[in-house]
């Protein structure tokens, strides 16, 4: 709810009126998240539906190693701990400490694009081989997609976090907040593709 | 965790081009960008009523003969297009959202101003762009529901474009619908509560969680389209193993909501005008808020009566005829409740309450022909004629439109500080309430007796019947001429109309026309009651 400083005191000149109001940044960050989440939604009821009433064709391959997901599974919940991390260093003024949590999780996230590509290289099918292969690229592919958008945010915040003149201090904490809770939204998404794609 | 704001920063007025210079700037105010939705809306209403007009005169003789096939095809699916998400969505969202919804809330502008400014220049970029593809190897022919095969089969070029046309406009439909949210629940004046909100507040809310659950889907399926068309991937193509239902379903997932998204603005803006013009309170205030929910929640879950012929198992069938029913329910409390509130009131006949009374009318049949296609046997017999073209557009245009003009009568004095014409307005409704429903009406005759709709050529029986109804879309096309006379002409030299022509009580009017660059001078007024009208209004005269 907005809150107006003394309100009393609001003088009739606009540009001497000082109001304040809650931060809701955050607030319009989740409801962007739960549309976003909307669109993996339409993805993963068209896979479900497909696996159901779609059969694929006689000697199609739709063979997945586990290896590689689960080091990426491992990967992006570790990376969730050391964003938190980073966070919490932010908020006890620990600048540099902040800074080392952050380039160590947009390593992470690095990591599991690398693995990711790794994995794209060594299947046995490509994107247009079958309904199953198709599926897969684009599930995976547009999770990819917002790995890669969220480290390249991690890697522009923890510039900002750097301790001579930037933007990013424990009293201006909302861009580690909105990518910390961006990241988490990614890991989530992870989560239950890996238990859609590679375990059902 | 507050922010304060810098006065200086917001205040850069001064930066900003004056004039009407400001309207082709990025500017931040909500009440430029709604006038920015607003005309941006209207001259896309004025090419896809031009395509509208174009598909009536083929259609006066059985032959193809004013233009070749695939060419109707295009124009008919971008008289679709533009109609539905370059005027409908944009205007009675964007353009009366923007507008009113910082004023109902008690705030100085949106909660995102910079959002809402890029919601909105995503707009012309893609409606120019999406009326170019006819020029570069032929636009879209797949019709705005772009089904496949058929979206797969025609020219790729015209088809990509449409997509991401279309996944521009829901960018920023869903960017709309963000602020909209956040302006609303956030933003409110302190001291005023949910249940004190004028009606269009509720239904704005309720039209952006539509918005905000049901658009990425849409986009997220038009990605998966795409990858079909460039990629030469499978999965809507049965060809390649896919399956074109498992497309019909994600589509209307959104699609059926996007008709709430189109006509939920229009019930909020009714409920704010008729209660002014009859002098009365808005009959049954909470029943409303609840029907909206209502109806965005049995909104999401009634999509497959669509699909009714594309081979959905006799469970589906019947779970979504019983949803669809269902609706019904809280849209008739709505109807009910506006018969109420001009029962025994004191109606003013002007321009802005005969349009609202041509919505009622027009939106009352419209929903009766809805109620009759969710019944499966009814559906399966009518699917894909012409009784459906004639159903949606009573909801649409005849819902839609009519509210848009209404509200357009209604608020522009407060917009500009002069009066429309009220003979001209008068006019306008007469012209397009006949021609409306001399168009559309004998449709439904017509789809009963089985010609299919999207198709140039017909059965030579049906043609004089097609001859009355492009005699109705030739005046609803002439009815624009005294609206766009009435409005340049009061524009410049219209009466003044002072800062409360309609001796209104919601916020809006109680600021200066047109109102100042951040509304109020000074705190925002606190209205308790919006709709307090008749006991202690006529006290205080």
């Amino acid at each position: 709810m907005t809150t107006l400083d003394s309100s009393k005191e609001i003088q009739k000149n606009n540009s001497e009126v000082n109001e304040t109001h809650e931060d809701f940044r955050m607030f319009g960050l989740i409801t962007f998240l739960i549309a976003d989440g909307m669109t993996f939604a339409g993805f993963f009821a068209a896979y479900l539906t497909y696996k159901a009433v779609n059969p694929l064709p006689d000697g199609a391959i739709y063979e997945l190693e586990l290896p590689i997901p689960t080091l990426n599974t491992i990967l992006l919940l570790v990376s969730s701990a050391t964003f938190h991390k980073a966070g919490k260093a932010l908020l006890k003024d620990k600048n540099s400490d902040s800074q080392k949590w952050l380039f160590f999780t947009a390593f992470l996230g690095i990591i599991f694009l690398i693995c990711q590509l790794f994995e794209y290289f060594h299947l046995p099918f490509g994107l247009t081989d079958n309904l199953f292969a198709s599926t897969f690229y684009a599930l995976t592919g547009f999770h990819g997609l917002h790995v890669t958008l969220g480290t390249l945010m991690i890697l522009i915040i923890a510039w900002q976090s750097r301790i001579n003149g930037g933007r990013l201090t424990s009293q201006n904490m909302f861009p580690l907040e909105a990518v910390e809770l961006y990241w988490h939204f990614v890991d989530g998404i992870w989560v239950i593709l890996f238990i859609i794609l590679y375990l059902l | 965790m507050t922010i304060s704001i810098d006065p200086q920063k917001t205040n850069n007025e001064s930066l900003q081009p004056k004039g009407w210079l400001r309207y082709f700037s990025f500017s931040l105010d909500h009440k430029v960008i709604g006038i920015q939705y607003l005309v941006c809306g209207f001259l896309f209403y004025l090419i896809g009523g031009t395509l509208a007009s174009a598909i009536r005169i083929e259609l006066t003789s059985p032959m193809s003969d004013f233009m070749p096939r695939d060419v109707y095809n295009q124009v008919l699916t971008l008289h679709g297009t533009i109609m539905i998400f370059l005027w409908i969505v944009p205007v009675v969202n964007g353009a009366f959202g923007n507008y009113l919804i910082p004023f109902y809330v008690g705030a100085r502008d949106m909660a995102f101003p910079r959002l809402n400014a890029v919601a909105f220049w995503l707009i012309p970029p893609s409606g120019l762009m999406l009326v170019a593809s006819y020029f570069v190897e032929g636009a879209a022919q797949a019709g705005w529901t772009a089904y496949p095969p058929l979206s797969i089969t025609t020219p790729q070029s015209g088809q990509i474009i449409w997509i991401l046309s279309v996944l521009l406009l829901g960018g920023s439909s869903i960017f709309g619908g963000i602020n909209f949210i956040a302006t609303i629940i956030k933003l409110r004046r302190p001291g005023l509560k949910l249940m004190q909100l004028p009606m269009y507040c509720w239904a704005m809310l309720g039209t952006s969680l539509l918005v905000v659950l049901s658009t990425p889907v849409l986009a997220g399926t038009l990605i998966l389209l795409s990858f079909d068309i460039i990629a030469n991937t499978g999965f809507f193509n049965p060809v390649l193993g896919g399956n074109v239902v498992v497309y019909q379903h994600l589509f209307w997932f959104y699609s059926h909501p996007a008709v709430y998204i189109m006509v939920l603005p229009a019930f909020g803006l009714v409920s704010e005008i008729l209660p002014i013009h009859a002098r009365k309170p808005l009959f049954g205030y909470t029943t409303m808020v609840f029907s909206i929910m209502g109806i965005v929640v049995l909104g999401l879950v009634v999509w497959a009566h669509h699909m009714f012929t594309s081979g959905t198992p006799p469970w589906m069938r019947l779970f979504f005829t019983i949803a669809t029913a269902f609706i019904a329910v809280p849209t008739g409390i709505k109807f009910f409740n506006w018969v109420a509130t001009l029962w025994g009131g004191k109606i003013s006949i002007n321009s802005a309450m005969l349009f609202s009374c041509g919505f009622i009318i027009n939106f009352v049949f419209g929903g009766i022909t809805g109620v009759a296609l969710a019944q499966v046997p009814f559906d399966i017999h009518v699917h894909d004629t012409y009784f459906v073209v004639a159903h949606f557009h009573y909801i649409v245009y005849g819902g839609t439109v009519f509210i848009i003009f209404s509200s357009i009568y209604h608020w522009f004095p407060k917009v500009t500080g002069k009066m429309l014409n009220e003979k001209l307005g008068i006019l306008h409704f007469i012209i397009t309430f006949i021609g409306f429903n001399l168009c559309f009406a004998p449709q439904h005759w017509l789809g009963l007796n089985g010609m299919p709709r999207r198709v140039a050529e017909y059965d030579p029986q049906f043609q004089f019947v097609n001859q009355i109804s492009s005699l109705g879309a030739l005046l609803m096309a002439i009815s624009t001429i005294p609206f766009l006379i009435n409005v340049f002409l009061s524009v410049r030299n219209g009466k003044d109309a002072g800062d409360n022509p309609w001796n209104a009580l919601t916020p809006e009017w109680l600021t200066s026309s047109p109102p100042p660059v951040e509304n109020w001078e000074g705190e925002a007024p606190l209205v308790e009651e919006p709709y307090g009208y008749g006991k202690e209004f006529s006290e205080q005269k």
